[in-house]
């Protein structure tokens, strides 16, 4: 609740700040920015990649039509203004979206941008043989209308209540058609040139780019506003590690900025004590959760060709799932494994806002006596004084499974004594991440086969639209030994009326109806605790105190605005 | 002599291609996918179709041929094109890393100056360091210099660079804030300042790798002098009334030669090879760098082509060692 409340207060402040420090700025005025990504990036461009490191690089250069702010909401960015349905952009049959450029965009060579680039930078990804990264945010548009210079027309295969997958977001941002005309389909690769100094709209060029380890750039000549960016070039240094990254930063002040400081809370207050600089984060969907296994595991070593799965008879009792729930102590949890990057959550959909639901806020008090009662109300007793509850014979043991990993360790024998306590008993298995994520359908110990009955892991939402996550808990998405166990509903929960508000979500166009949906939807899944949410996964960077004008965003690239960042006067 | 160098040359070849044979298979077997970095809001067919654009739908041994061919008579062919300006590639496929995209010789060719360097000099100063206390702990056998030498010796041997590299940042990057703690690679030498900045950001890594170097070649190089001065012929010289300085640089060293010059002539691969914890942690970008990150990223074409490479440099350097060997003491290839 406190960690809503100061949210809340926080997100009222920003733009107020933001306002506050926005001084004029001349161009180039303010010397060489320098970044430290430890990851360092690989490639300039995104579509060959998918990484988010080469992502973030590329956004200095490559713009998309449309980002998205800090809060998760859309703004037009070489686009003039976002098409609704209100507006006419959005067809009313929901087959077609219809893109405008701002006027007078040009390339950083100079040329003008047109809806010829728009066209272009589908065809590029969706040429067979090229390996993109982005196929599927383009899947579903079946042509491009080039109606003007200015004006490109996506037509979709099926109505699109949400059409702003293509273009919206630093994953599909336009590439210029002159540069990558000879690079399509399987000679995407053999274009190295291009791949490492795209010709972009952004506020910086390429100048130098030695993959996996640095990238140079300096500012666009042709950029649209003509006193930014400030910086008159940027250093992107890739290489070492989280912790040099933040030393660099906090404790040197060698670089301006580090991104992604995932570090113990412990070390990364240490680091931010020097007064060198400050830790920022941002939050988006990506929460740690318990998935709980409605199925019983098959035994090892057992045919799993066998017949259907049999429910599982503690976990298919949804006072078990509960009592689970309520004996967990997530605000300790945070505190423990995430400190200022995490932040306790009891939706599946976190943010943005809008989506996120008030329903389960009660869910972050600790409740062991509330648990053990519910318990013994559904009929689990410990009748033989082992301390392990039962009923008909059946006791509550279990088998807790996750990645290999110190913070979820942790959580691991923190939940174990909590359940100890309400009269459960736990088996920890943790397995290498590499396995455990991986999706061989041959190894017993994967995220989709679910061998044991609760494991925990953590995953997003594509984006501010939560449709296609949401969609993971519908019936057809179980893993099951004849889908070569594909599918998100690792927990094999089904139920009709979930499906039901899937189908009805994805006919749903006004923005506020699809947000009550997901909220339903989000409700569901929590209420029955098909899933356990526990911690809101922050995005974690630190900037030194020289630099102003870093607002940030886990929804879009952190480097969104940079062309708005400038040196402190001191 | 010459039959001998020519036959140790007709078994090299033989051994690289087992060498190669094995890398390949050693990292077809081990687990690791490409596409585990990416997010997983990239849907499996997505990854499917990128893992067929990188080749990865061929079956091993087709690919295990590709890369033979590509490393024995495109990538030499397109070495040749560039020196002599000639057309031999003829747009044959290069060995291209499979998260960058790029040829991956363009990517070591980028690399190799900075591991040259930084490792080389280390290895430099290591190796002249350690001969010069091996000598002078063995002329001073048994006092307390050559005791403390010698434990320092195994300190220094035992200390992983991890921990000195992290020791030395604190102290002097952190501390006292004379060294930066990141070494800037895009940094250009041209002129005294320069150089100085130049200077500065190397001192550290180069400490923390002749420190190794240091270490392990002192042990071997007086352990060779004092086996050495155990032999009549010192006595000799000794019973001639030489100064003790021609005894133990003239006699002693000389004859100590074989030993130590195998021990630095087998470590020199390591040069090309880079030095993988070191560099990764003071971001100096070099062949270890290049190795550890394709690690992390499964970029199989960069590891397997650093690795061979690497396979190659150290069996030349026993070539060269065994040469070198024969050379200096004739009775080696009697033997």
């Amino acid at each position: 609740m406190l960690a809503r409340l100061i949210a809340a207060a926080m997100s009222l402040c920003l733009p107020a700040t933001t306002f506050a420090t926005n001084a004029p700025t001349a161009r180039a005025t303010d010397g060489m920015l320098r970044l430290y990504y430890w990851q360092a990036p690989t490639t300039l461009n995104p579509y060959l990649s998918g990484g988010i490191k080469d992502i973030e690089a590329a956004s200095l250069i490559l713009e998309p039509l449309a980002r998205l702010d800090p809060e998760g909401a859309m703004i037009p960015w070489l686009a003039r203004e976002i098409p609704t349905l209100e507006n006419g952009g959005v067809a009313a049959d929901m087959r077609s979206i219809t893109w405008r450029l701002k006027e007078g965009l040009t390339w950083s060579d100079g040329s003008p941008v047109t809806s010829g680039d728009v066209k272009f930078t589908l065809t590029y990804c969706m040429t067979a043989g090229s390996g993109c990264a982005q196929q599927a945010k383009f899947r579903d548009v079946m042509a491009v209308d080039t109606a003007d210079a200015l004006t490109a027309v996506l037509h979709f295969a099926t109505p699109k209540p949400y059409p702003y997958g293509p273009f919206v977001g630093p994953q599909t941002p336009l590439i210029q058609a002159a540069q990558f005309s000879e690079c399509l389909g399987p000679s995407a690769a053999s274009c190295t040139a291009a791949n490492f100094a795209p010709i972009g709209t952004g506020p910086f060029r390429a100048v130098e780019f030695r993959p996996g380890d640095t990238a140079r750039f300096d500012v666009n000549p042709a950029y649209r506003t003509p006193d930014a960016p400030a910086f008159g070039s940027v250093l992107l240094k890739g290489g070492g590690s989280a912790e040099t990254a933040g030393r660099a930063v906090l404790e040197t002040g060698e670089f301006d900025y580090a991104w992604n400081l995932q570090l113990s809370p412990t070390v990364l207050d240490a680091m931010a004590a020097k007064g060198k600089g400050q830790v920022v984060t941002g939050f988006s969907t990506l929460v740690e959760r318990l998935a709980l296994n409605l199925r019983e595991p098959a035994p090892r070593g057992s045919s799993t060709s066998g017949p259907a799965p049999i429910p599982h008879p503690a976990m298919a009792d949804i006072e078990v799932r509960r009592a689970l729930s309520m004996s967990l102590d997530r605000a300790a949890m945070t505190q423990i494994g995430y400190g200022r990057a995490g932040r306790v959550t009891c939706n599946i959909v976190p943010g943005p806002p809008a989506y996120a639901s008030r329903a389960n806020d009660g869910c972050a008090a600790q409740d062991i006596e509330g648990a053990q009662e519910v318990l013994t109300n559904a009929g689990w007793t410990d009748d033989n004084g082992d301390g392990v509850r039962a009923r008909a014979g059946r006791e509550l043991r279990f088998i807790f499974q996750t990645s290999t990993n110190a913070v979820r360790q942790d959580f691991q024998m923190l939940a174990k004594e909590w359940w100890r306590q309400i009269g459960i008993k736990t088996e920890l298995r943790n397995i290498d991440a590499s396995v455990f994520f991986s999706t061989d359908p041959g190894n017993p110990d994967t995220l989709q086969r679910f061998d044991a009955h609760i494991q925990m892991y953590a995953s997003a939402s594509d984006g501010t639209d939560p449709e296609a996550y949401l969609s993971g808990w519908a019936c057809g998405n179980i893993p099951t030994v004849r889908n070569g166990w594909q599918g998100r509903n690792v927990g094999g929960w089904c139920d009709p009326a979930y499906d039901a508000l899937l189908e009805e979500l994805s006919a749903t166009a006004a923005p506020e109806d699809r947000a009550a949906l997901a909220r339903t939807l989000n409700d569901m899944l929590v209420q029955n605790y098909v899933v356990v949410p526990l911690v809101d996964r922050g995005r974690v960077s630190a900037h030194a105190n020289t630099l102003e004008g870093v607002r940030m965003n886990a929804w879009d690239s952190e480097l969104w605005n940079i062309a708005d960042w400038r040196r402190a006067q001191s | 002599m010459r039959s001998h160098a020519l036959h140790r040359l007709a078994m090299t070849l033989p051994t690289l291609l087992v060498i190669s044979a094995l890398i390949f298979a050693l990292l077809e077997l081990a687990p690791g996918d490409p596409m585990a970095q990416l997010p997983d809001s990239i849907p499996e067919s997505v990854r499917a179709d990128m893992r067929a654009a990188l080749g990865l739908d061929q079956s091993a041994t087709v690919r295990y041929a590709l890369w033979l061919r590509q490393m024995l008579v495109v990538e030499p062919s397109v070495a040749l094109d560039g020196l002599l300006g000639t057309d031999l590639a003829a747009g044959g496929p290069r060995i291209l890393s499979w998260q960058t995209r790029a040829p991956v010789m363009s990517l070591i060719a980028q690399r190799l100056p900075q591991t040259l360097v930084v490792v080389g000099l280390a290895y430099l100063i290591g190796t002249a360091a350690a001969v010069a206390l091996g000598v002078w702990f063995a002329a001073r056998q048994g006092t307390a210099l050559d005791r403390a030498g010698t434990g320092m010796a195994a300190l220094g041997y035992g200390l992983p660079p991890y921990f000195t590299a992290a020791v030395l940042i604190y102290i002097f990057a952190i501390w006292l804030g004379w060294v930066p703690t990141v070494y800037d690679t895009t940094h250009r030498v041209t002129g005294w300042d320069s150089a100085a900045v130049q200077i500065r950001q190397m001192i550290l890594p180069v400490a923390v790798l002749s420190l190794q170097t240091t270490a392990q070649i002192t042990r071997y190089t007086r352990a060779a002098v004092l086996d050495a001065l155990g032999q009549e012929y010192i006595r000799t010289a000794r019973a001639k009334g030489l100064p003790e300085r021609r005894v133990l640089l003239g006699h002693a060293l000389r004859n100590s030669w074989v030993a130590t010059l195998t021990v630095i002539a087998l470590g020199a691969p390591q040069i090309f090879a880079g030095a993988i914890i070191t560099e990764q942690i003071f971001g100096v970008n070099g062949i270890g760098q290049l190795l550890i990150q394709s690690l992390h990223a499964g970029d199989l074409p960069v590891v397997q082509t650093v690795t061979m490479l690497i396979a190659v440099l150290i069996v030349l350097a026993n070539l060269t060692a065994d040469l070198l060997i024969a050379r200096i003491d004739p009775r080696s290839t009697h033997a």
